[in-house]
């Protein structure tokens, strides 16, 4: 037997205190593949031992819950008893070493949590964060990471219907490659992974295991420095076909009555998913190792246990249905294979070829994995407020916002993944929220992600609150009511007390909005130690989140669509220029505060415009957010073709910070003007500020009184031009 | 008009058209798996769009080869429709259903937007409810509908009507030989095409320019 060195231990990114912990455990030294077994279950990917007692903090119930954060997806009740699936996970590290195959195998495994609780996956989208444009390795990330995302979502026939996409030098070693999916299942078919009873056959089903990604799940668990290319070959390969058949053969074993629980394989391959498995159902599993379909030859027991290769599935099944399940495999022309039996040991006994190779309870990969009470330290907020430029003209500034890298048009990108295919998409990429309709009904859920980062490094509170807050607006401004977030919380090493207080601090402010806002947590990832050669990124805890609509005929979108109609704000305008695009873009500025939330304004005024759009009477909405409400204008002149002519009201702001401040709880409705008065008179008494701020034009172009005109084709050129010209440009290596 | 689609291992666009035709047509089309040795008796047969087999090898080429290719090939040679959409319109090249080839789009990049289509052919089952120089407007999703053939083919297909749609000037997405978007077969009841007419068929999804095809083909063939 491979006695074990302290040089292993470490190479298996344990430390000291935790092979003493182990061996403690087991009264004993481990076996080589025990301690691969643990280094895998006790990575902070897998353990969250870093997060897991800050994360019990966040609310994740609601009566539409049905199934909170600990499964592989959360779950909620969408009405007539249908339930919606969802959840986002990030694939960070593969996607910087190997982009196509990173990303590509994050949309992968994202779709396995979803369909594997019995759902079909019906919407995709994602939140990218690349380095600065000018970074040499930039244009090569994007390319690669978009064109993964559509190889993969594409072949499986689930359309993408949105996303984000920044820039930031902070993100230069350490790209963001954040997908969720959202799936669709009956809520009488709803399969969880807690392997229930002694004597079930264990079935494995799916693609043959290779050595691809063998400790993947300890790779995104570690910093990067520059010899992390060298680890090219732990990232795994993906193959969108076998995942379709799994997909589909899936859905097929689901329409029996032949499972007990299923769980996909991913990070951690069979290591992880036997040891949930037994975990969650209080039961032991026993495996053979020679039984599992191999796609090379004389593979140790050890590459199989810590195998990452995709597109496989493990499954417990009432016994005596071996066969039946067989016979959908052979259909679908997908391995199956009878690898092990549940038992009442509560023990992971692996064995291959005779002997056991691996005997250890199960509670100590799960319950006795090492939970830390990391030190930390919350810097104070920033808190100045930067005087802007009055010299910067304000027309001038509005075009070259909207053709900047962090707000121009994302067509290059969203054209490049299948938007429409299923034929439910009611509203596409490119407005507030994407909107599916439920098959078959006249239900839709609108589906967001949103945060800003660079609150969150100003202010890691407001900022995770301002993201929630973000997510729950551009969910009510299509017309759907919010209903919950799904938490992806990527943050530099959390060994560093500053950047577990942000972490601490943002978990907090999500709490906080959460809660505010009835929107409960039923799900998330964690992403930690996004560093290189001791570099962090922007603390970004991205959030996607779901919401329902009863009719799809109603929903609003951000295109004008008639002349003459009112614009209408609401919401209060301060002229918050803290951390704004404004600064940013014209005056080089990355400072100042965030802009602060107020909760309760968020509620009424979300609750407002909600109502205004359900009851048919408002179909043109915009959030008014990163950029301003100028910004946002420009936006929805350009998605209707209708100009708009617009004038500072409500307020004695100042034109630069009124157009471009980036105060929260905002929105901009177009409404005919003969129902303009009623509506804002509805606001006044409803105690929400307000102001008529203009009218959309005949004359095709963004007017401001006072400060000037300039035409939609000339905003369009700049706001359509950026991505491909930069795409264009000639790789710089 | 009775009707099946035909379903390949990842066709992903089998169940759009399944819907497509019931709301058009009133009935349930067929679900027709690759392996299955005998067609149904319909009227049309329609091969859906999406990755056939994965598409690793030339698009269209696995799926060519499959059991159920040889039955549709005899419906056609029959005289009875049949309607390749997307990878439907690649397996067809890939059956010589259909003359030419689709090659990956000239940018190299998958595109997914709605293009405009002009009608140019209305002499067929699939077209006689439009017009001679009808602006359409349907999506495509397609990473290989770059459309060649040799000039002798082009002409031939030129000179004998066979080309029914093609892009809109200006508008063509993947850098077909001019701008062929779908094409006929010499009999005229074979008809190939990239862009996606069941994905136009209710005015939520963007518009119901593809609805003329289907009553085309009920009109043609009920």
């Amino acid at each position: 037997m491979t006695v074990i060195t302290p040089q292993m231990v470490r190479e298996h990114g344990l430390t000291d205190e935790e092979y003493a912990r182990i061996k403690r455990l087991l009264n004993r030294e481990p076996s080589y593949v025990e301690l691969g077994i643990f280094s895998v279950m006790w990575s902070e990917h897998c353990s969250y031992k870093s997060t897991r007692i800050h994360l019990r903090k966040l609310p994740t119930k609601a009566p539409w819950v049905l199934q909170g954060p600990g499964e592989n997806a959360g779950v909620i009740d969408i009405g007539d008893g249908d339930a919606c699936i969802f959840k986002m996970e990030s694939h960070n590290h593969p996607s910087f070493i190997e982009p196509y195959q990173g990303a590509a195998t994050g949309v992968g495994g994202i779709m396995r949590d979803v369909f594997t609780m019995g759902a079909r996956p019906i919407a995709m989208m994602n939140a990218l964060r690349f380095g600065e444009p000018s970074h040499p390795k930039t244009r090569h990330l994007v390319e690669g990471v978009v064109r993964g995302i559509g190889g993969y979502g594409n072949c499986m026939g689930v359309p993408t219907v949105g996303g984000e996409v920044n820039f930031h030098r902070s993100y230069n070693g350490n790209i963001l490659v954040n997908a969720m999916c959202v799936g669709l299942a009956r809520q009488d078919k709803i399969f969880l992974s807690a392997a229930k009873g002694a004597g079930n056959p264990v079935v494995y089903i799916g693609s043959k295991t290779g050595r691809d990604g063998i400790h993947g799940a300890t790779m995104a668990s570690a910093e990067f420095d520059d010899a992390s290319e060298e680890k090219r070959p732990t990232v795994q390969v993906g193959d969108p076909f076998t995942e379709k058949l799994l997909l589909e053969a899936c859905l097929e074993l689901m329409a029996t009555d032949a499972i007990i629980a299923i769980q996909d394989m991913g990070a951690a391959g069979l290591t992880s998913s036997s040891a949930e498995m037994g975990d969650k159902g209080g039961s032991g599993i026993e495996l053979d190792l020679d039984k599992v379909p191999q796609r090379e030859a004389n593979m140790s027991a050890y590459d199989m246990m810590l195998s990452e290769s995709q597109e496989r599935m493990l499954a417990v099944l009432k016994p005596g249905r071996e066969a039946q399940a067989a016979a959908i495999f052979k259909k679908w022309e997908l391995d199956f294979a009878v690898i092990g039996i549940t038992t009442d040991t509560k023990r992971l006994i692996v064995k291959h070829k005779g002997a056991v190779v691996a005997d250890m309870p199960i509670t100590a990969l799960s319950d006795e994995a090492p939970v830390y009470e990391r030190p930390y330290d919350k810097r104070s907020p920033e808190k100045e407020s930067p005087k802007f430029d009055p010299s910067k003209k304000l027309m001038d500034s509005l075009l070259k916002i909207v053709g900047s890298p962090d707000m121009c048009s994302r067509r290059w990108v969203w054209e490049q993944y299948d938007n429409t295919v299923m034929a439910d998409t009611v509203q596409c990429p490119g407005g507030d929220a994407a909107v599916v309709r439920v098959h078959g009904s006249n239900k839709g859920l609108a589906i967001t992600t949103d945060v800003s980062p660079r609150y969150c490094k100003a202010d890691p509170f407001e900022g995770a609150k301002q993201a929630v807050a973000e997510a729950w607006r551009n969910i009510n401004a299509v017309g759907a009511r919010p209903l919950a977030v799904t938490d992806n919380l990527n943050f530099g090493n959390p060994q560093k007390p500053e950047i577990m207080g942000e972490i601490v601090s943002a978990v907090d402010g999500i709490g906080a909005a959460c809660r505010a806002l009835d929107f409960p947590v039923i799900g998330g990832n964690c992403s930690l130690y996004n560093e290189t050669n001791g570099e962090g990124i922007l603390p970004t805890p991205a959030i996607g989140a779901v919401g329902l609509m009863h009719d799809v005929h109603r929903m609003a979108t951000v295109a004008f669509k008639r002349e003459g109609d009112s614009i209408l704000l609401i919401g209060e305008t301060r002229g918050h220029l803290g951390q704004s695009i404004f600064l940013r873009e014209i005056q080089q500025m990355e400072t100042g505060a965030a802009p602060p939330v107020d909760l309760a304004a968020e509620k009424k005024n979300g609750e407002f415009v909600r109502k205004l759009i359900e009851d048919g009477r408002a179909d043109t909405v915009h959030d008014a957010s990163d950029g301003g409400i100028l910004v946002a204008l420009a936006e929805m002149a350009l998605a209707g073709d209708i100009g708009v002519e617009v004038g500072i009201a409500g307020t004695t702001v100042d034109a630069v910070p009124f157009f471009f401040g980036e105060d929260q709880a905002r929105y901009l409705l177009s409404i005919p003007t003969a129902q303009a008065d009623k509506i804002a008179r509805e606001a006044q008494e409803a105690g929400i500020i307000h102001a008529l701020i203009g009218k959309t034009i005949a004359s095709k172009v963004v007017r401001v009184a006072r400060e000037g005109e300039i035409a939609l084709a000339d905003l369009r050129k700049a706001h359509e031009g950026w991505f491909p010209a930069y795409m264009a440009a000639p790789h710089a290596n | 008009m009775k009707s099946a689609v035909i379903v390949f291992p990842a066709s992903n666009c089998d169940r759009d058209a399944q819907v497509a035709l019931k709301q058009m047509t009133g009935q349930d089309p067929h679900m027709v798996w690759h392996q299955d040795a005998v067609l149904p008796d319909v009227d049309l047969v329609l091969l859906p769009g999406g990755f056939s087999y994965g598409d690793y090898l030339r698009c269209g080429a696995m799926a060519s080869q499959s059991r159920i290719m040889r039955e549709v090939k005899a419906h056609a040679e029959k005289g009875g429709a049949v309607l390749g959409i997307c990878n439907g319109f690649q397996v067809l090249t890939e059956t010589h259903l259909l003359p030419g080839a689709l090659m990956r789009n000239a940018d190299l990049k998958f595109v997914c937007r709605p293009v405009g289509l002009e009608v140019q052919e209305t002499q067929s089952a699939f077209t006689r409810k439009y017009s001679n120089g009808q602006k359409l407007s349907f999506p495509v999703a397609h990473g290989d509908g770059n459309y060649v053939a040799d000039d002798e083919t082009l002409n031939r297909l030129e000179g004998e009507n066979r080309v029914v749609f093609r892009y809109a000037a200006g508008d063509n997405p993947n850098g077909s030989a001019r701008d062929i978007a779908g094409i006929l077969n010499e009999k005229r009841n074979v008809l190939g095409l990239m862009p996606h007419p069941e994905r136009v068929v209710d005015p939520l999804l963007g518009g119901t320019d593809g609805q003329a095809m289907f009553e085309s083909l009920i009109e043609a063939l009920s």
